[in-house]
């Protein structure tokens, strides 16, 4: 569905992605794991637009998305941080959002709108709002079009557990509609029942991208994060064999 | 287009900074007609409010909001929009809002206690430097990622239109002062609108002292109606080729 | 014999008999002007009727009374001088006198007196004259109630409306002149007065004044004239009650005045002038009770000008006050009003605490720049001219009003 072919981007000196490419399909539900600064934040913003890459190109459903820019309705993004105009209600900014989409109100999933009870703040100015809230409202927001991808930037940090559990479930709903999911995390045992395909990066390169069952089978650990601990102390002493 | 103008503009109107502004021009502008009893006075302390304070405020107030709305940008430009039409719906938005408070916070009051040529003249020049350096903001802030820098970027460009460049200007006068340079300086009034609103406007208000020395240079080019609309062109340029520089730069701009 | 008592009768029919009356008309006897003048003994009349005579120069040479009923015109068909009076005591009144000749070697004229006294002339329209009324070597003449009107567009192509040269105690009264080079045009003439006049939309000045001593003009208006008035070369001028508005342009004045010395300039207005008054060479002036309003400069005194009283005037709404050119001033500015005078009256005694200081730096840069005109207004110079009142540096240290007056006086 969305197919990468060879990014790579600079800011100035530093390399945020080195060549990268990849393939995710329908169904899939992927995590995006690397350590602080290893090109996450920027894959998901090229794939988004955001980030206009170097060299390389990006397909979704075929299409290269550099003079495309209908193919973001099917794509619904949380941000890592959710900061909006501070004068702007809830309401508003849904009723915009809604207005920018265009979808008939019966297509519309409000489900985490009514799960996270938003509809009682619906006047409060986003200026009010608690770090919590605003990520309910990012969620809520990125859930709201039922978009065939979703990509979430570190959804459940800043939420309590109660929403953290509410959001889980809904990606695990989403996934089983056969919609393919980016996650990034820091927080990894969180991603273990969600997760089928892993996806690991660091100094802007693509390390591997394998299925968590690969992996489970690779490494003989079950958890996500016991695995990808595995494999990185691999990596860690296959670069020490070829430099030293 | 509409509908995210419509958002940012309920947004900026309810904006405190946005309020005590409008509330300051108002206060300011009504008690000057009020309380002076020489209107001469009276439209001289104005003509510095729209030359000076205006700018000023337009280009503060539209970097910061730049600045404040990055996520929002963001957030926008992973939406099914183009990125011209977010750019070009936050400029509009903001030079609306800019403009709404303008107009009622000094412009009204203008136009029902002067409504003459000079408050006309007054008025539109308000509204054309309101968007104007709204545009100057967008500008500087597409350039500079740092907050702090760009919006010490925006005050250094109000410094430069309103004090700089006039002092260059002065500089230029003395180096070049047995040159004849009345002609050189309308063009010169192309390069700085701030120059070229007071002139439009001292055009209306100090006719008697214009008809004088180069005054009378300008009143020949600038006091015709082809010049007054050749002027207002010049404005409208100073509005569309920042706004368009940043739509450029914002088009290609990694957020 | 016979003969000598018919001349004794000639002649006393002339001198002793009252005088008579002769009708000049398209429709009687006479229809010549010319010729009712020729047949005409001293002290006769001529009434002229309605209608248009084309009689092309008119020669008054003996003492006539000439009068137009119902406006009669003369009409010089564009090639001659229309009347020339070369007798005293002469009285033309009541014509419309049109198109005199044109000439840049003579100067035409609508009515011309030579070398004559106590010649009125009174109630006259006159219209597209090279030259309007003119007199030469003229003594105790009256020009009174004439309508003067050019339509000239350059000035090469025009004379003066009222042009006196060489003339004593003229009266020039009540007379509007408008479309000609000069509205009223003096030079060496002694002794006058100009009052009543209204002269406006002369190509250059409204009235031109050089060489004249010892005369007063006196509640007259000049309005909108090329380059407004010119007072040069002349003392003992009084100048009283008049007004000067809405004199445009780069080189247009209300009131210029150059080489004038012990006049009196006294309760007259200025009114939207680019300059209200302008004056280099100027000395021993008293000018009081006058009005400066909304005037480009007020009052431009020249470096040149010393011993010049100005005092106990109103300036209000003019953006510059007062401009010069050096720093030495030997003229004294005290007790006026000057609106935009900052200072404070603590004493309650009407005048202001601080002397005022009525000129710029700004309107110093622009007199040594003129192209400084650019930064009119602008937040630079206004910072300048805040620093120039704490620290003066550029400005004539003691031109200054040491004791301005807190209220406009009732003018």
């Amino acid at each position: 569905m969305i197919i990468a072919n060879n990014l790579t981007k600079k800011f100035g000196k530093l390399i945020a992605l080195n060549n990268v490419s990849l393939a995710c399909n329908k169904g899939e539900c992927i995590a995006l794991i690397g350590p602080n600064g290893s090109g996450k934040t920027t894959l998901i913003k090229s794939i988004l637009g955001m980030v206009v890459c170097d060299s390389g190109f990006i397909t979704f459903n075929g299409k290269n998305i550099v003079h495309d820019w209908k193919y973001r309705s099917n794509i619904g993004y949380m941000p890592q941080i959710g900061r909006y105009p501070e004068n702007m209600t809830i309401g508003q900014l849904l009723a915009m959002m809604k207005d920018i989409r265009k979808k008939p109100s019966q297509e519309l999933d409000e489900t985490l709108i009514e799960q996270f009870e938003l509809h009682k703040l619906m006047h409060k100015r986003m200026c009010t709002l608690s770090g919590g809230t605003r990520q309910k409202v990012s969620a809520a927001l990125a859930f709201l079009f039922s978009p065939e991808v979703l990509i979430l930037d570190e959804p459940t940090a800043g939420l309590d557990p109660v929403a953290t559990e509410i959001l889980k479930e809904k990606i695990v709903a989403e996934k089983k509609k056969g919609k393919l999911i980016l996650i990034t995390s820091h927080v990894l045992s969180e991603l273990d029942d969600l997760v089928t395909e892993v996806i690991y990066m660091q100094d802007g390169i693509l390390k591997f991208h394998k299925s968590f069952e690969d992996l489970q089978a690779i490494t003989g650990q079950v958890k996500l994060s016991k695995a990808i601990a595995t494999v990185m102390l691999s990596i860690q002493l296959e670069q020490k064999i070829i430099n030293g | 287009m509409n509908k995210i103008i419509k958002y940012v503009i309920i947004d900026i109107l309810r904006n405190k900074i946005m309020l005590a502004y409008t509330v300051f021009l108002l206060l300011i502008s009504v008690s000057i007609f009020n309380l002076e009893d020489n209107s001469a006075k009276g439209l001289l302390s104005l003509l510095n409010i729209i030359l000076i304070i205006i700018p000023l405020v337009s280009i503060l107030f539209s970097a910061i909001y730049i600045y404040n709305s990055a996520e929002f940008l963001e957030l926008l430009v992973s939406q099914p929009l183009t990125r011209k039409r977010i750019w070009l719906s936050v400029f509009a938005g903001l030079a609306i809002s800019l403009m709404i408070s303008f107009l009622i916070g000094a412009g009204l009051p203008i136009l029902i206690y002067e409504p003459t040529a000079i408050g006309v003249m007054m008025t539109i020049s308000g509204v054309f430097l309101s968007v104007i350096f709204a545009a100057i903001a967008l500008l500087a802030a597409v350039n500079t990622r740092d907050k702090a820098k760009g919006i010490g970027i925006a005050i250094l460009l109000w410094l430069y239109f309103s004090l700089l460049f006039d002092g260059l200007v002065l500089f230029v006068l003395f180096q070049f002062a047995d040159y004849p340079l009345e002609k050189i300086m309308i063009g010169f009034t192309a390069l700085n609108p701030i120059d070229l609103s007071r002139i439009l406007i001292l055009l209306k208000m100090d006719l008697s002292a214009m008809m004088g020395y180069t005054g009378a240079v300008f009143k020949s080019v600038f006091g015709t109606n082809i010049g007054t609309i050749i002027s207002l062109l010049v404005l409208s340029l100073w509005m569309f080729i920042p706004a368009w520089l940043s739509l450029r730069k914002f088009n290609r701009k990694d957020l | 014999m016979k003969k000598n008592i018919l001349l004794i009768l000639s002649l006393s029919w002339g001198t002793l008999l009252p005088a008579k009356t002769i009708r000049v008309g398209k429709n009687l006897t006479i229809t010549s002007v010319q010729y009712a003048i020729n047949i005409a003994f001293e002290g006769d009349t001529i009434r002229v009727t309605s209608g248009r005579y084309l009689e092309k120069n008119i020669l008054i040479d003996k003492k006539l009374f000439l009068i137009g009923e119902n406006y009669p015109i003369l009409d010089g068909e564009g090639k001659y001088e229309i009347i020339s009076i070369k007798a005293s005591g002469v009285l033309v009144e009541g014509f419309k006198i049109i198109n005199s000749g044109e000439s840049s070697i003579e100067d035409f004229a609508g009515i011309k007196i030579y070398q004559s006294r106590d010649v009125v002339i009174r109630n006259n329209i006159l219209e597209n004259t090279f030259f309007g009324i003119y007199t030469q070597y003229g003594t105790n003449c009256t020009i009174e109630k004439n309508t003067l009107t050019a339509h000239n567009l350059k000035e090469e192509q025009s004379g003066n409306g009222i042009h006196c040269w060489k003339s004593d105690s003229m009266r020039i009264i009540a007379n509007t002149v408008s479309g000609h080079r000069d509205g009223i045009y003096f030079e060496f003439v002694t002794n006058s007065v100009i009052w009543r006049n209204t002269s406006f939309k002369n190509l250059r000045y409204g009235l031109h004044f050089m060489f004249s001593d010892n005369d007063a003009y006196i509640t007259n208006i000049f309005q909108n004239n090329g380059a407004g008035v010119a007072v040069m070369f002349s003392k003992r001028v009084k100048m009283f009650h008049n007004y000067f508005e809405e004199n445009w342009g780069d080189a247009a004045y209300g009131l210029l005045l150059k080489e004038i010395a012990d006049s009196y300039i006294e309760n007259n207005r200025f009114t939207k002038n680019t300059m209200g008054i302008y004056m280099e060479g100027a000395s021993r002036l008293l000018m009081q009770k006058n009005v400066f309003e909304s005037n480009g400069w007020a009052l431009k005194i020249q470096a040149s000008c010393m011993d010049v009283q100005l005092t106990h005037n109103n300036f209000i709404g003019n953006t510059f006050d007062v401009a010069t050119n050096g720093s030495l001033v030997l003229n004294n500015f005290d007790n006026n009003y000057w609106d935009q005078y900052d200072g404070y009256d603590l004493n309650k005694d009407h005048v202001g605490d601080i002397p005022y200081r009525p000129i710029s730096m700004y309107s110093m840069i622009i007199e040594q720049n003129p192209s400084a005109m650019f930064l009119f207004r602008s937040f630079m110079t206004s910072l300048m001219d805040k620093t120039e009142k704490v620290i003066p540096t550029l400005t004539p240290e003691n031109l200054k009003d040491n004791f301005p007056l807190m209220k406009a006086l009732p003018l």
